[in-house]
């Protein structure tokens, strides 16, 4: 039985703004995209499917989607990440894939022995109108049912939305068709979307520690992010087990963090333009299981709503671990507030990643005066000034962002520090300011993937992170040279 | 059990214990995981250096994404190559077609930008819904007056090799549009990228000895050297497999001469400023090569004398983008006491391998178009204890406690020529005897 009511989801009650940024000054606008703030689809389900145990993702489309895949994500996670290819040719391209995705199917079968085949289509198979589906069903009819992996397939064309939009689609396609409906059990699911490694197994913890029974998927805070190993690992250790996500259509609740979740995919639809469910909207509409969709928990105010919810769904109180980290955060932001009082921060990433950081910064003093994000949903102005209790009107929120853009702006603007992935910095060295990096990707560092963001515990990460940088950034260039703070 | 795919079969091959010839120039295997990207990448990166042209990727945003920054190809002046251009292709573009779009982005980053030229890459579903890439190339270029070229490199349309070629055919493009005057004894450079400013290395070399350098192609290129390419006297063309196709085209329309060689490596590094020389027939030139190596061999070899004494019976596996620096780092490696085990490359030609073949001791694998399956298990099977390759070979070395050398886009430091040849050794001996591997052993 859900212990709670099922609440509407924040996303429908979000009109949708326009494109451009709301900015008295004037910033001249591109046809093309200079310095994209966003990646393509397959790139997200890549991710996805990393986080399903025993799972081979392969993309039904040229070699070189899934080979630029793969080196964008081992520069960040930096562990091998093997991504297949159906590798399609100019004949597969006129007569069809067919013939390549068999091969490519049973070649995988051969050398990965994988319990689970993660199929993402890319823009060239779905535009010569490859009906992936009927590939897997054929491909099961003629090679038999019981002795094959498990099939999932998402449709990420990247001319639809963003890595996000790819990211969502593949977490909802994964609970489609593997949920099992049945009598409801103990356990809840929780989505979390696109966070670290570090930023999961933390989660977990929470979890365990409100004795819980959970399913967490994505789960890619082992298979992404590997101890060393003495043997190769064909597919690396961790991930949602397929017993688990079976499991997830008899879970009493969901909770899924995101307010914009996949609503970009939509942009630029002329057909299909109905929003398509996420995993907990699914669940919701399929198998009635409670759905509660929250934002990242970054900040107090964010942290507190699922912390919350934990409370609500377990009748159990905090934990005292928990209890003591958010009051040692608290009194960090005491004793760091006169650093960050309106100091002005430019925030820039995926859009629920950066609705939670604009969030989490409202509380400390620090002012965002631009949230941008290659999302296309249109809804992360209303997202932010939910957020904010509509007290933070003037923050110019740019949907569609690109970083040229942004680097135009950024003279007027006058930031004292960018937050956000690592693509940014040629901006931040141009201003010669501080970039705190965070979200994906960051290649230019060590330990991207485990950085961490969410909860009391992330937030306090990030609480020093910035505050430190800021105070780095007044030493350094200040000629006095200061021994204390 | 054989875990490898039995259709790659010839394409593997046990030195003394095999027949075969290798297979190679194939289309990747479906489902194998190859190391390979496509088409559009070929062109991609042969072109992206030329940093005062607009380089403009009509497709979704992936493509652009991903090869944002990709190359550590420095620029001694503008670097319009630094930044990621793309028309961001949606469903309604693929849908009524993506020409406006490109005539409209194209026009207005020229406008922005100020490029010497442009180069238009096509992606994959350009070249399925059919936007007439050469007709709005031609537009833009009649009412901006600005060369454009449209790159035809749609991902599946063959290999990465093909997309060399077919940047190679728009680099004919701007071939014998210039007219500069240069000296006689000049050369032109192709295929050396400048990556972490590798070319400025070579430069200095040939000034040393007197020969102009005329264009770069592509490392630190610009658009007007290249017009005025067609002016020197020959073609020196390292990374054979992609600039091979310039090189012959040149040939053929102006006669001009080309000669392959390779700038990693003593000796092949030396062998080049001899053979360069040798072609100009002047006495003069091939006493300041010898000069050259002589003081540059004087500089270097007590250095490398005492890491090959340390490296010594250290085992590597070598797996590249072409198999033309493959067969120079084996050597390389000799040259510091470490032997080659397994060695391969993405896009080798037959020729290439059949040399490494008879470079290589009886049991070394040689492996064209290459898997982490396969990988993992050769410097397994060999005890391997360097791996030599790019940042996706990076972590199967790692993850198996080998050492690791980065010899492709993200170097950081140069590794051509003499000062090269010792980064190269430093670097091979920090990896091999760093005390991290006590943890992992």
């Amino acid at each position: 039985m859900a212990v709670y009511q099922i609440e509407k989801p924040l996303t429908k009650i979000i009109s949708i703004e326009k494109k451009m940024p709301t900015t008295e000054k004037h910033t001249e606008t591109y046809t093309s995209t200079r310095n994209g703030c966003k990646l393509c689809a397959p790139l997200g389900a890549s991710v996805v499917f990393k986080g399903i145990r025993g799972c081979i993702p392969m993309i039904h489309g040229s070699q070189g989607c899934s080979t630029y895949i793969r080196r964008y994500m081992i520069s960040h996670y930096k562990e091998p990440v093997d991504i297949a290819s159906s590798n399609f040719s100019e004949e597969s391209t006129i007569f069809g894939g067919n013939k390549n995705f068999n091969t490519g199917v049973g070649n995988l079968i051969n050398q990965y022995h994988p319990e689970v085949i993660g199929i993402a289509s890319a823009c060239l198979s779905e535009t010569i109108g490859e009906n992936i589906p009927q590939l897997i069903h054929e491909y099961q009819t003629v090679n038999g049912l019981n002795k094959l992996p498990a099939f999932i397939h998402a449709s990420t064309p990247s001319y639809q939305g963003s890595h996000m939009d790819g990211f969502h689609e593949a977490v909802a396609a994964t609970i489609a068709t593997l949920a099992i409906p049945g009598k409801t059990g103990n356990h809840i699911n929780l989505f979390p979307g696109f966070v670290s490694t570090e930023d999961i197994r933390h989660l977990k913890d929470i979890l365990d520690d409100f004795e819980l029974p959970y399913v967490l998927f994505p789960d890619y805070s082992d298979s992404l992010d590997n101890p060393h190993w003495k043997e190769y690992q064909l597919l690396p250790e961790g991930g949602t087990s397929v017993e688990e996500l079976k499991l997830t259509g008899t879970a009493k609740a969901s909770i899924e963090f995101g307010y914009i979740l996949n609503e970009g995919a939509f942009n630029g639809r002329i057909k299909n333009n109905k929003p398509k469910p996420t995993a907990g909207s699914w669940l919701l509409e399929q198998y009635q299981i409670t759905y509660k969709q929250l934002g990242l928990p970054v900040g107090i105010k964010e942290t507190d709503r699922f912390f919350n919810v934990l409370e609500r769904i377990t009748g159990r109180p905090i934990p005292r671990k928990h209890q003591r980290e958010r009051g040692r955060l608290i009194d960090a932001y005491v004793d760091g507030h006169k650093y960050h009082f309106g100091k002005r921060a430019i925030v820039y990433g995926e859009e629920d990643m950066v609705i939670g950081i604009v969030s989490f910064l409202d509380e400390i003093g620090i002012e965002t005066i631009l949230a941008a994000s290659g999302g296309e949903s249109g809804k992360l102005k209303a997202a932010i000034n939910h957020i904010t209790e509509g007290k933070r009107k003037d923050i110019i929120v740019m949907n569609e962002a690109d970083f040229e853009t942004m680097n135009d702006m950024v003279d007027e603007l006058k930031p004292d520090i960018l937050i956000g992935n690592c693509k940014g910095y040629y901006i931040a060295r141009r201003l010669g300011i501080p970039l705190v990096r965070i979200g994906f990707p960051v290649h230019d560092r060590f330990g991207g993937q485990r950085i961490q963001h969410l909860c009391y515990k992330g937030t306090q990460q990030l609480f020093d992170r910035i505050t430190n940088a800021l105070i780095e950034h007044k030493q350094e260039n200040s000629p006095i040279g200061y021994k204390y703070i | 059990m054989n875990p490898f795919l039995a259709e790659r079969e010839k394409q593997i091959y046990r030195s003394g214990a095999d027949s075969h010839t290798i297979h190679c120039s194939k289309p990747s295997l479906a489902g194998s995981v190859s190391q390979r990207a496509c088409v559009f990448c070929g062109s991609r990166v042969v072109l992206y250096p030329i940093a005062d042209a607009l380089h403009l990727i009509h497709g979704p945003i992936g493509c652009a994404a991903y090869t944002w920054d990709i190359r550590g190809a420095l620029s001694s002046g503008p670097e319009i190559h630094r930044l990621s251009f793309s028309t961001d292709l949606h469903e309604k573009d693929v849908v009524f077609g993506g020409e406006n779009k490109l005539y409209e982005s194209l026009a207005e980053l020229i406008e922005r930008y100020k490029p010497n030229a442009a180069f238009v890459y096509s992606t994959c579903i350009v070249g399925v819904i059919g936007d007439d890439l050469e007709a709005v190339c031609k537009k833009v270029s009649r009412e901006k007056n600005i060369t454009v070229i449209p790159v035809q490199s749609p991902g599946f349309n063959g290999t990465k090799k093909d997309g060399y070629k077919i940047a190679c055919e728009a680099l004919a493009a701007l071939v014998g549009t210039g007219n500069k005057d240069i000296p006689k004894i000049s050369i032109n450079i192709l295929g050396d990228f400048n990556i972490a400013g590798e070319l400025w290395l070579l430069l200095e070399y040939y000034k040393r000895m007197g020969i102009y350098v005329n264009a770069t192609i592509t490392g630190d290129g610009r658009v007007d050297d290249i017009r005025s390419a067609h002016k020197a006297s020959l073609n020196v063309v390292q990374c054979s497999g992609s600039m091979m196709y310039l090189a012959k085209m040149m040939q053929e329309k102006y006669g001009i001469p080309f000669m392959r060689v390779s700038y990693f490596g003593i000796e092949d590094m030396s062998d080049a400023l001899y053979e360069v020389a040798k072609f100009f027939k002047e006495e003069i030139l091939m006493n300041k090569a010898k000069e050259i190596v002589r003081e540059e061999f004087k500089k270097l070899m007590p250095a490398i004398n005492q890491y090959k004494q340390k490296l010594q019976g250290k085992k590597a596996a070598v797996y590249v983008g072409g198999s033309f620096k493959a067969i120079s780092l084996i050597k390389a490696l000799r040259l510091i006491g470490v032997q080659t085990v397994v060695v391969g490359s993405q896009t080798g030609t037959a020729e290439d391998y059949a040399l490494i073949r008879e470079l290589c001791d009886d049991g070394t694998i040689i492996v064209d178009d290459s898997n982490p399956i396969e990988l993992s298990t050769f410097v397994k099977e060999k005890q391997a204890d360097i791996f030599i390759g790019g940042v996706k070979e990076r972590p199967i070395a790692y993850k198996l406690g080998l050492g690791f050398c980065d010899h492709n886009h993200e170097r950081k430091e140069a590794l051509a020529g003499y000062e090269g040849m010792l980064n190269f050794a430093k670097e091979i001996y920090a990896t091999a005897t760093s005390p991290v591997w006590q943890f992992t052993r």
